[in-house]
């Protein structure tokens, strides 16, 4: 049975406290602070040690809400939709297979435009049943409306826990937010953290108000009825809209979190790392940036000039900065931990993207390469990371590469 | 004193009506649908929303009742409703009172008793919702009732085979054909006793039909003011997928409880109590009429043979003169000693 790593009088404390804890243990407590109402629980690993933590902190009495375990994920997911669609401010998750049997739910949430924040563990699909990361599971919900993002370290998944749920719940969204956690390598492991006060996150965090879509009997409203060729154009067109906006609501929030915390993120939607005299870069998402940085900083004593970019926000996909990022560069390689099977060039998703965003936006497209690397929960090395580089240089020297390349794949 | 854990919410009180001038006026289930002449299923949708009054939630799963009802731009209902996918009758139930309860709790919202209906068709109920549903009941906490429409198929879909379709029956997914006649050979999911055997925390179960409203509506009353979840199973008979004249869809719930085919009771805290003619069978104050009399009245039993009849007759005998419990729970009488 899991336990927090720190003491409950340190989290009342009014100061702002640090706390050795795990990725999901820092969601917890930031779940605890957002003083969230419902949550729903089923295991899997490993997104569940989330639920471990909060379990506890509902017995201890330091969180109020009603803590359901449910039956299924597609129970789990159904009853936060319908408890947010009362007004109440919700938590879930899941990861892999479990987040796909929640699959019809997760489609009919962003439809529905009901806010839910929820942290998908990040874990392969089954066949054949592993329990190592790969990004599938969430990616799969890409093109419906949720938002999706990937964070790196244990304080990026507690501050991007508030934040989620500041937009998740502007009215301007309504949408639900998935936090991608790399399994085992942020959900399990333990960093410093700091954790702000009770306070101060209610200022952040105000109650999530659903306004006149508020099902209760005050409110006289038949929500979700039929329609068909007839109007479904229209309402889709609705959805459509709040995907026009979300860069904007999410930039605004995190200039709200950097006033009221202090903490910066400078752009929201992607981290850059020695770019500044990079001639190549490398681009991926989640906790393979550790391994990748460590490279950089040995290949830069060799004087090959590379950076790192790591995307936070997959959706929305801010394609125009990505572009004028990434359009000053001689070559991209971006690290796929996923599968796009039968895609355009064989390439993973966010390869796919990316060429998608350079390609409209960019005025200068470099080769953009793409690497499968790390499936399955395998490590992504420092030697692998010298090998990419080194075939990123080879693009950018003009030397024909394949467009798609498995990486770290047994001889 | 024990510590349970569980913290009681007050119900409505909703006292039983005292007769058919006593029902109320009002409707919360208006006109605005499109469902057929004769649909019983609207007939207790019609009725839930009066025994359930204005202080409700409504929940509708896939189904007719879903489509018919609520078509974009107009609704039927005059209290708070919400679709929910075919399989979360239980789960939109739980979800909501959950809401209600913490909101309530944290001073969010004003505290006071409101009902929780989630109503599902025999797809949402006895097919794909029942794991959530079984779940739902489980959970004490929360005061909420499952309501299943049961019109025996997949009304919505052009008729189709479902987990409560009777024996035998054409649907579009058993038509008879040159070799096989009865192309349905699995007997009706006895939903009820499956939730009222299975989950001791559920307070009350109860098997109701539209071809008695007063008691289906009292029923609902009984079953929102007890407190906890509840569950009650309803029999409606469908014109267009029985295939019969909507004139006598009325007549045809009265015959399917007194052939014995539907058994009208409820168990509230763990007592069983028969209804009506179905009290009169089991005393046998009343002879069971033949199910003949019900089955060739419609059209969807037309290629019955005198051989099928018999074969149905038999396995309702058998509820009747077998079962532990008659009518009710399928366990052999003979396993007793």
């Amino acid at each position: 049975m899991a336990t927090l790593t720190m003491p409950v009088e340190e989290v009342k404390k009014v100061q702002e406290q640090e706390a050795l804890i795990t990725g999901a243990e820092a969601i917890a407590i930031a779940c605890k602070l957002a003083n969230v109402d419902v949550v729903t629980a089923y295991p899997i690993r490993p997104y569940d040690t989330v639920m471990q933590y909060m379990s506890q902190l509902v017995a201890d009495g330091e969180m109020d809400c009603e803590f359901i375990v449910a039956e299924s994920e597609n129970s789990q997911f159904e009853i936060v939709k319908h408890a947010s669609v009362c007004g109440a401010r919700v938590f879930c998750g899941s990861s892999g297979i479990g987040w796909m049997y929640a699959m019809e739910v997760l489609t009919v949430t962003p439809a529905l435009r009901v806010p839910m924040v929820c942290l998908v563990g990040n874990r392969a699909l089954d066949d054949p049943g592993a329990f190592g990361v790969e990004h599938n599971d969430a990616l799969a919900v890409r093109d419906l409306g949720w938002l999706l993002n990937w964070v790196d370290t244990a304080q990026e998944a507690f501050d991007t826990a508030l934040i989620s749920y500041r937009v998740a719940e502007d009215r301007r969204m309504f949408v639900p937010c998935a936090i991608s956690c790399d399994g085992a390598f942020l959900t399990h492991s333990q960093a410093l953290v700091k954790i702000p006060t009770a306070e101060q996150v209610k200022k952040f965090l105000p109650r999530y108000n659903r306004g006149d879509l508020l099902l209760h009997p005050d409110n006289l409203i038949s929500v979700a009825p039929q329609a068909n060729e007839d109007w479904v154009m229209e309402i889709r067109r609705q959805n459509y809209a709040v995907t026009e906006h979300a860069c904007d609501v999410i930039r605004e929030v995190y200039a709200e979190f950097e006033k009221t915390f202090g903490r910066k993120y400078g752009n929201p939607f992607f981290e850059e790392y020695m770019t500044d005299d990079a001639e190549v870069v490398l681009f991926g998402m989640g906790t393979l940036s550790t391994p990748v940085k460590v490279a950089i900083r040995k290949l830069r004593e060799q004087g090959k000039k590379v950076g790192f970019v790591r995307l936070r926000w997959f959706r929305p996909f801010a394609s125009a900065e990505i572009a004028k990022c990434l359009e000053r560069f001689r070559a991209v390689g971006v690290i796929d931990r996923d599968l796009s099977l039968g895609a355009p060039d064989l390439s993973g998703v966010v390869a796919t993207e990316v060429r998608s965003a350079m390609y409209a936006n960019a005025k200068n497209r470099p080769p953009v390469l793409d690497f499968i690397c790390g499936l399955g929960g395998r490590e992504v090395t420092v030697p692998d990371v010298e090998k990419m580089t080194d075939i990123v240089f080879q693009a950018a020297n003009g030397k024909s590469q394949p467009l798609t390349q498995w990486i770290g794949l047994r001889g | 004193m024990t510590t349970t854990f569980v913290e009681e919410k007050p119900t409505q009180n909703l006292e039983p009506f005292k007769g058919v001038k006593k029902v109320p006026y009002e409707e919360y289930f208006t006109s605005g649908h499109r469902t057929c002449e004769g649909c019983e299923s609207a007939q207790i949708m019609r009725l839930m929303a009066k025994a359930a009054g204005p202080r409700t939630i409504v929940l509708g799963a896939t189904g007719c009742m879903y489509v018919a009802n609520t078509s974009y731009y107009s609704t039927v209902w005059g209290v708070p409703w919400m679709h929910t996918q075919l399989g979360a009758g239980g789960s939109s139930a739980l979800g909501t009172a959950a809401a209600l309860r913490v909101l309530m709790r944290k001073g969010v919202l004003k505290d006071e008793p409101i009902n929780v209906i989630a109503f599902c068709g025999d797809g949402g109920g006895a097919d794909m919702g029942l794991s959530a549903i079984s779940a739902t009941m489980t959970h004490p906490d929360y005061n909420l009732l499952i309501l299943l429409y049961d019109n025996e198929e997949y009304g919505n879909t052009d008729i189709q085979i479902s987990g409560t379709s009777p024996y035998g029956v054409n649907t579009s997914f058993s038509t008879p054909g040159k070799v096989k006649r009865i192309m349905h050979h699995r007997w009706k999911k006895n939903v009820a006793p499956l939730i009222l055997a299975g989950h001791p925390t559920c307070k009350y179960v109860g098997t109701i039909s539209t071809s008695y409203p007063l008691q289906a509506m009292n029923n609902i009353r009984k079953a929102l003011s007890i407190g906890g979840p509840t569950f009650i199973h309803c029999l409606n008979p469908c014109p267009k997928g029985w295939d019969f004249d909507p004139y006598i869809a009325f007549e045809l719930g009265e015959l399917a409880v007194n052939t014995g085919i539907w058994p009208l009771y409820e168990v509230e805290n763990g007592k069983l109590k028969l209804h009506g003619k179905t009290e009169q069978i089991a005393n046998g104050r009343f002879k069971r009429l033949p199910v003949r009399d019900y089955l060739l009245k419609q059209g969807r039993f037309a290629h019955f043979t005198e051989e099928d009849i018999a074969f149905f007759q038999s396995k309702v005998d058998e509820m009747w003169e077998k079962w532990l419990v008659p009518g009710v729970i399928p366990l052999q009488k003979d396993l007793e000693g």
